[in-house]
C-alpha cells in the first residue's frame, strides 16, 4: 500500500438545486484513493451518489449541481482548482468515462468508427490517417472486427455497443477509466465477457479503473477496493476481502446478506425494510438509522464520523471503535 | 406424483412471421419466421415453483406470454388444470377469460406496468371489474384491501387514493403483485419480477412471493436470467436456449450436477458475492444466434466449448438422467 495513489478524492461534497427550491446534498464528505493499475468499486443503491461521484470527478455535473467542498488530486494537481479550459486537458486524456447505458450513449446517426475517431481528433493527438489506424487498433483491442467500423450503432448488439464505448474511452490512452454500471442491462454471459475484457485491458495498459455498480457480484469479481455509499456518504471503505468477509457497517452486512448466493442458497434472504433517504430530507443523525436493525438512540442524533477500524478499513458507524479517519 | 398438473405445455411452438416486402412476396421468397419458442414441453404441479432461466432472446418471455394467451401459439397444446386452453370455454377446454381469472402474470417493470393516472385502488380493483366480480362497493373494497395487505402494503387504506408516482419501486412492484392476487389466482407467472429493483428491495419481493406460495399454495412460473435468485426460490429449474429447454430438473440437481454444457457455462458466470470465490469461468464467446436462421444440428454447437462433429448434424433429444432430471446433449446420448 505504499504506492502513491493516482487519484485522491478528499471530502467531496456536492449540492443540487431541485425544482422545488430545495437543496439536495447528493454527496457529503466522500474520500477515497485510486492506486495505479488497481480497481475501485463504488457500490450503493439508486440515489446513493455513485454516478454523481463519477460526474463530479470528471467535472461533468449538470447545471443544477455544484461541488461545494473537497479536493480531487490527480497526481499533484487539484482538479477542482483548474479552469474549465485546463480541465479539458485532463478529461479523456488522463481520465475517461464509459457512460451508463451503452444503448443510448452512442450517436445513432454516426458510424461507430467515426465516433471513436472524433474523440481522438478532438484532442488533437494525431493526424487523420494515424487516427484512423488507432480506431482500428482500438476496435480490435475490444474484440470488434475492424471491418465493422463503418456500421451504425443499431447494427451492433448490446454487448458490442458496450465494447465500442470502452474503445472510445480508451481513445486518448487515459490513466484512469471510470465505468458507470458497465454491465447492467446486459445478459450474464455478455456481462462476464465485458468484465473479462476490462480486466484484460487493465492488465495490458496498466489502467486504474473505477467501477460504479449496484451488483455485489461484479464487485467481488473484479475490484481490489470497495467504497460503499449510502445516501451520499461513505458507509464503509476498504479492501474487497475485508468488506466481503468482515463487513462492519450494518448496511454493508445486510446488503451482503440480501444477495442470493448460488453456492449456498439460504432459506430466506435478509431484506432491508424501508427505502433509501430522500436527499432533500436527510435524517439529522446517521443516514441509515431509519432502516438500521442495530440502532441505538444516539444514532438519530449524531452523524457518525468515518472511523479507521483496522489499517485501510473505514466504517461510518458509532457502534464501532477506531480512530477517526485522517486521509493524507 | 399422482395429482394432475396445474399447467402443462406439450410441444409448444410460437413463431413470429418476419414481414416481407412486396418485392420479396412477388419473388416468392420463402416466408421466414422468428422461432421464439420451438418445441417446449413441461408440466407444472400444483403448489410448485418452476424457474425458466436463460439469456435474452432465448424465448422465456414468449413462453410466459403464450401460456397466458397474450401470444397465439403456432403449434402444440397448453393444458390448464387438465383442460385445453382455447378461445372459449368448452367441455374439455378452458377459455382465455376463465384462464386469466385463474392464472395471472406479474410483469418486469413496475415503472411501466402501472397506469400513472389511476389510483392504487383503481389499479388493483380493475381485474375485478374486468371479470365482473365483487360487484358491490363493499365487496370490492374488501377484496382490494386483502390483496394489498397480502402484497405487504399495510395498512391498505393508506394506499387506496395514492398514485404510482408517490410510491417507490419496491412498493410499485407490490401493487403489481396485489393486482395479480386480487383474483385469487392458482397460478402466477412472474416475468423477471425483481430485475428492475435495487438489491435490498429485491430480497423483500422474493421473500413475499415465497410466502405467498407457501401460505396459499399458489403455483409459480418464475422467469429470470439470474440463476442465483432461482437457487433460493424454485423447486425446479428449466434452462432455455434458443427456444428449447436444454435442461430441466430439481433445483439441486441442476445447480449441483449440471449436465448440459450451456447450464455449466451459465452457472460458472453466476455472480458469487465473495472475492475468495473468483473461479475459473467458462465464458462463452459470441452471442445467442438469431432465431430466424437456427444452426443445424444442436442449436448450441456454434458456442459450445465441447462440441464435436456430430453436433453439427444431429439435433439432440432429451436424455433422461433421473426421474426428474433431463438434458438434451449428444454427449449424454452416447
Amino acid at each position: 500500500m505504499n504506492e502513491k495513489p493516482l487519484l485522491r478524492v478528499r471530502g467531496l461534497t456536492t449540492e443540487f438545486a431541485t425544482s422545488e427550491g430545495a437543496v439536495a446534498r447528493a454527496l457529503e464528505d466522500v474520500s477515497f484513493d485510486v492506486l495505479p493499475g488497481k480497481t475501485v468499486g463504488l457500490v450503493g443503491e439508486s440515489g446513493s451518489g455513485k454516478t454523481t461521484t463519477l460526474m463530479a470527478l470528471m467535472r461533468l455535473l449538470p447545471a443544477s449541481g455544484r461541488i461545494t467542498k473537497g479536493k480531487v488530486w490527480f497526481n499533484d494537481t487539484n482538479l477542482l482548482a483548474l479552469s474549465e479550459h485546463e480541465m479539458r486537458d485532463y478529461r479523456w486524456k488522463s481520465m475517461a468515462i464509459v457512460f451508463q447505458g451503452a444503448m443510448n450513449a452512442l450517436n445513432p446517426v454516426m458510424k461507430v468508427g467515426d465516433q471513436i475517431r472524433e474523440a481522438i481528433l478532438l484532442h488533437d493527438l494525431m493526424d487523420r490517417s494515424a487516427a484512423e489506424k488507432r480506431v482500428r487498433d482500438l476496435l480490435e483491442m475490444v474484440g470488434i472486427a475492424p471491418a465493422r467500423r463503418d456500421q451504425y450503432p443499431h447494427q451492433y448488439s448490446g454487448g458490442m455497443r458496450q465494447r465500442a464505448m470502452i474503445a472510445m474511452a480508451l481513445a486518448c490512452a487515459p490513466d484512469i477509466l471510470f465505468a458507470d454500471e458497465p454491465t447492467t442491462a446486459l445478459d450474464v454471459m455478455i456481462q462476464a465477457q465485458i468484465l473479462q475484457l476490462l480486466k484484460e485491458i487493465q492488465k495490458a495498459l496498466g489502467l486504474a479503473v473505477v467501477i460504479v455498480t449496484h451488483d455485489l457480484g461484479v464487485v467481488a469479481e473484479v475490484c481490489d477496493e470497495v467504497v460503499v455509499l449510502y445516501g451520499g456518504k461513505v458507509a464503509e471503505y476498504g479492501s474487497v476481502d475485508r468488506i466481503y468477509n468482515h463487513a462492519q457497517h450494518p448496511y454493508t452486512q445486510r446488503l451482503l446478506e440480501s444477495f442470493p448466493d448460488i453456492n449456498n442458497p439460504s432459506e430466506t434472504l435478509a431484506s432491508i425494510p424501508g427505502t433509501p433517504p430522500r436527499l432533500t430530507q436527510l435524517p439529522p443523525g446517521c443516514r441509515f438509522e431509519p432502516r438500521c436493525h442495530v440502532k441505538i438512540n444516539r444514532c438519530a442524533e449524531v452523524s457518525p464520523p468515518l472511523l479507521e477500524v483496522e489499517p485501510g478499513h473505514y466504517v461510518a458507524c458509532i457502534l464501532r471503535e477506531g480512530k477517526e479517519a485522517n486521509f493524507q | 406424483m399422482t395429482p394432475n398438473p396445474i399447467l402443462e405445455a406439450r410441444e409448444l411452438h410460437t413463431y413470429f412471421p418476419v414481414p416481407q416486402s412486396l418485392f420479396e412476396a412477388l419473388m416468392r421468397r420463402p416466408h421466414l419466421s422468428v422461432k421464439a419458442v420451438d418445441g417446449v414441453s413441461f408440466a407444472l404441479m400444483r403448489g410448485e415453483t418452476l424457474a425458466i432461466v436463460g439469456e435474452s432472446g432465448c424465448g422465456k418471455t414468449t413462453i410466459a406470454r403464450t401460456l397466458i394467451g397474450l401470444e397465439a401459439k403456432t403449434k402444440g397444446e397448453i393444458l390448464f388444470d387438465g383442460k385445453e386452453v382455447a378461445l372459449r370455454d368448452g367441455q374439455t377446454a378452458i377459455g382465455l377469460q376463465h384462464l386469466r381469472q385463474r392464472a395471472q402474470m406479474i410483469f418486469q417493470d413496475p415503472y411501466e406496468s402501472l397506469n400513472p393516472r389511476a389510483t392504487i385502488f383503481d389499479i388493483v380493483a380493475e381485474p375485478l371489474v374486468v371479470h365482473g366480480l365483487a360487484k358491490s362497493e363493499r365487496e370490492r373494497t374488501a377484496a382490494v384491501a386483502t390483496a394489498l395487505e397480502d402484497a405487504g402494503l399495510r395498512p391498505a387504506e393508506h394506499y387506496f387514493m395514492r398514485y404510482p408516482y408517490e410510491l417507490s419501486g419496491g412498493q410499485r412492484q407490490r401493487v403489481v403483485i396485489a393486482s395479480a392476487l386480487v383474483l385469487q389466482p392458482e397460478l402466477l407467472i412472474a416475468d423477471e419480477p425483481v430485475s428492475m429493483l435495487d438489491v435490498s428491495i429485491r430480497a423483500e419481493i422474493l421473500n413475499l412471493l415465497r410466502d405467498l406460495r407457501q401460505k396459499r399454495g399458489i403455483s409459480v412460473i418464475f422467469i429470470t436470467h439470474d440463476l442465483s435468485t432461482v437457487a433460493y426460490f424454485a423447486d425446479r429449474i428449466a434452462v432455455m436456449y434458443l427456444g428449447r429447454i436444454v435442461e430441466i430438473g430439481l433445483t439441486r440437481e441442476v445447480l449441483r450436477d449440471p449436465q448440459h454444457p450451456y447450464t455449466k457455462a451459465l452457472l460458472s458466470v453466476a455472480p458469487a458475492p465473495n472475492p475468495r470465490l473468483r473461479r475459473k469461468r467458462v465464458i462463452l464467446q459470441g452471442e445467442t444466434p438469431n432465431p430466424i436462421n437456427l444452426p443445424n444440428g444442436c442449436r448450441f454447437h456454434p458456442r459450445c466449448p465441447v462440441a464435436f462433429d456430430q453436433c453439427k448434424i444431429k439435433d439432440p433429444q432429451p436424455t433422461v438422467l433421473s426421474k426428474t432430471h433431463q438434458a438434451a446433449c449428444l454427449l449424454l446420448e452416447k
